[in-house]
């Protein structure tokens, strides 16, 4: 019995050391000298911690923010000045929940609860740690009703660069047929599907879109099926959200079709065949929240990320995208902007 | 609204996704299928399968060398493998939770050696279609069966393999014997521990092969956890199979046509809510296993450690 205790024993250490699901261990920077509390005196680092659903390379949701964390943390002069802790692959819920409770308790600055699916956790987390900040998105609720100060909520407009997309799509269609590879009928992915099939309708009434869904943000397998059955389908312009899509953007390039991405630059994976891609861009509202931070407002504001400031679409040098579909996407850009276009019109 | 499926560019559609998808499944399920039959339940294969996706993706972004890439799957699974048999066999750790151990161990690993060695998500030039000659030209036949890349012929070849090495050769009948009275099988001279340790490192190259199969051959790519729980489908599909290789063959066959089906309901935009399609394999799988009219028998010395004279 003693053997079988001590073997636990240590596959539970060793589960612990590299599982995701384990401890938040993996500081970005060395920070355990760090005084626990607020480091508001000069000379402490700002101390940022974030949960996130997938990996820091998923080329998707969890790296479009920890890519705007980095980049920050490089602009405020490294890790002397701001120090990063990672939990990645945060899918069960109570994990991520102990993970935001460390942290909070370790003394970080400003904790992230990189998915709606925390937003519960979070917000009972908050109610003990007052003097720290805490951020969560996909959300608008900073829990101000309820009398919460130190939250913030931060969201992406998907369906703006969604739209434009599918204005794309429909001019690159020689079929008139185009395919979604779609997550999870929810959130972020559902506003950019509807944005999406709203551009595509509004460029080409008679294009036919069809809608697929795998049940999940990371079963690449059934996503890349998923891509296949939609060439078989006809479709010769695909599109799709989360980081699942690596499969099918391969999928695609095999077969000869193009891809329009979406979060963040899907491009390397099919240089020839990743056309056009929705990037979001966190900065602007990480830089915020930390100065906000500094000067004593812990929370209270929503961010919006949209064309005009955050959300960016990047029209690859392809021989694809030609002049027309140039000049078709910036004026519809153009008209989101200046609120001419609505991306999302009839909300069902 | 249903005749949109069941035209016959449809049909084959379905029929030749539904063989793609089982691949990685059968590599799996048929190597989890001889530890079974040995009396060790492996719950690791989850994790064995990750560790030989990366592997093999790896040594391809390197060399671009496919079946070294395979290879290389297979000896890191089997090492995996051997690691099982040393916690589960000779320190007769409770199978489940050892499985369960290095399954995280697994994704972890697979994880942090991807993000050291590699460190963003790149695609390699994977295995091929391989049209058979003559084979491939039968119409619907071939285009069904004999339009798909080496290591989904292999996963196939290797159900009636697997059946001959488990029924018809002196190996197979110590891997029964082990599994059903490991006592008698002592008795009679088996070295059960022995059969057991060979098993587990068989199954555990199946499933570095079935990560091959997902990361060089279906996906050409490795991303952190992207097999997405197969491993414990293929788990499943052994019960469901009634440990043995036609069963497995059928069980597997059914979750991944039901799983092609269910996206081209989708796709014809029938109007099924996307939550209910997804569950569709997984609720046929439940029906058919609780349905199906059976007399096959577990494995008796299934999840029991063996010791002489204990």
């Amino acid at each position: 019995m003693k053997r079988i205790a001590l073997i636990l024993v240590v596959m539970a250490l060793l589960a612990a050391c590299v599982a995701p699901g384990g401890a938040p261990a993996a500081s970005e920077g060395d920070a355990d000298s760090a005084a626990v509390g607020s480091s508001e005196a000069s000379g402490e680092p700002f101390r940022v911690a974030i949960v996130m659903p997938s990996s820091t390379e998923d080329i998707a949701w969890s790296q479009t923010m920890y890519d705007a964390l980095r980049t920050v943390q490089e602009e405020m002069g490294g890790e002397s000045a701001m120090t990063i802790a990672v939990s990645e692959n945060m899918f069960q819920v109570a994990d991520a929940a102990a993970a935001i409770r460390d942290y909070a308790a370790d003394g970080n600055d400003l904790v992230i609860a990189h998915g709606t699916q925390y937003g519960n956790s979070m917000f009972e987390v908050a109610r003990d740690f007052p003097e720290t900040s805490f951020a969560w998105g996909t959300a608008t609720d900073t829990g101000a009703e309820e009398g919460f100060e130190n939250v913030f909520a931060y969201e992406a407009k998907a369906q703006e660069g969604g739209y434009v997309n599918g204005v794309i799509a429909a001019m690159l269609s020689q079929a008139g047929i185009i395919g979604v590879v779609g997550p999870v009928e929810a959130g972020d992915a559902k506003l950019y599907i509807d944005g999406f099939v709203a551009g595509v309708k509004a460029t080409n009434p008679d294009a036919e879109i069809n809608i697929s869904y795998t049940g999940s943000f990371g079963d690449t397998a059934l996503a890349a099926e998923a891509a296949n059955t939609h060439i078989k389908a006809g479709a010769d312009v695909l599109t799709g959200s989360a980081q699942q899509v690596v499969g099918a953007i391969g999928v695609a390039a095999d077969n000869g079709v193009l891809w329009l991405g979406t979060q963040a630059d899907q491009t390397p994976l099919a240089p020839d065949f990743v056309v056009a891609n929705q990037l979001y861009d966190w900065t602007g509202v990480v830089k915020d929240m930390i100065a906000l931070h500094k000067e004593g407002t812990l929370g209270g504001k929503t961010y919006v990320l949209t064309l005009i400031d955050g959300l960016k679409l990047q029209l690859n040098d392809n021989p694809a995208i030609t002049d027309e579909i140039r000049a078709a996407a910036e004026s519809a850009i153009a008209g989101i902007e200046a609120g001419e276009i609505d991306p999302m019109p009839a909300a069902e | 609204m249903f005749d949109e499926l069941f035209t016959l560019s449809v049909l084959i559609g379905i029929a030749h996704s539904g063989i793609r998808l089982a691949t990685p499944y059968l590599y799996a399920a048929l190597g989890e299928m001889f530890a079974q039959r040995s009396g060790v339940l492996n719950l690791g294969v989850d994790g064995m399968m990750l560790m030989g996706a990366f592997s093999a993706f790896y040594v391809v972004f390197n060399t671009e060398s496919l079946w070294l890439g395979v290879v290389v799957a297979l000896l890191v699974g089997a090492l995996m493998g051997l690691l099982m048999a040393v916690i589960s066999v000779t320190m007769q750790a409770e199978q489940g939770i050892s499985g369960i151990g290095l399954y995280l161990v697994g994704l972890g690993l697979s994880d942090l050696l991807f993000k050291k060695m590699v460190g963003s998500v790149v695609g390699v030039s994977g295995f091929s279609v391989l049209r058979l000659p003559v084979l491939s030209t039968i119409p619907v036949i071939g285009e069904i069966f004999f339009e798909h890349s080496a290591l989904i012929y292999l996963a196939y070849l290797l159900v009636p393999v697997s059946w001959l090495v488990l029924n018809k050769t002196t190996f197979g009948l110590k891997i029964r014997a082990v599994g059903h009275n490991p006592e008698a099988a002592d008795s009679l001279g088996v070295r059960v521990n022995v059969i057991r340790y060979a098993t587990l490192i068989l199954g555990g190259a199946m499933a570095g092969v079935a990560g091959a199969s997902l990361s060089i051959g279906l996906l050409n790519v490795f991303q952190q956890n992207m097999t997405n729980g197969m491993g414990f489908i293929a788990v499943a599909l052994v019960y469901f199979g009634g440990w043995r290789p036609f069963g497995i063959l059928g069980g597997a066959l059914l979750f991944s046509t039901v799983n092609a089906l269910q996206l081209w309901v989708q796709v014809k935009g029938i109007e099924i809510p996307s939550d209910l399609a997804v569950m569709m394999p997984y609720i046929l799988t439940i029906l058919a296993l609780a349905f199906a009219v059976r007399q096959v028998q577990q494995p008796a010395a299934l999840t029991k450690p063996y010791e002489r004279g204990g």
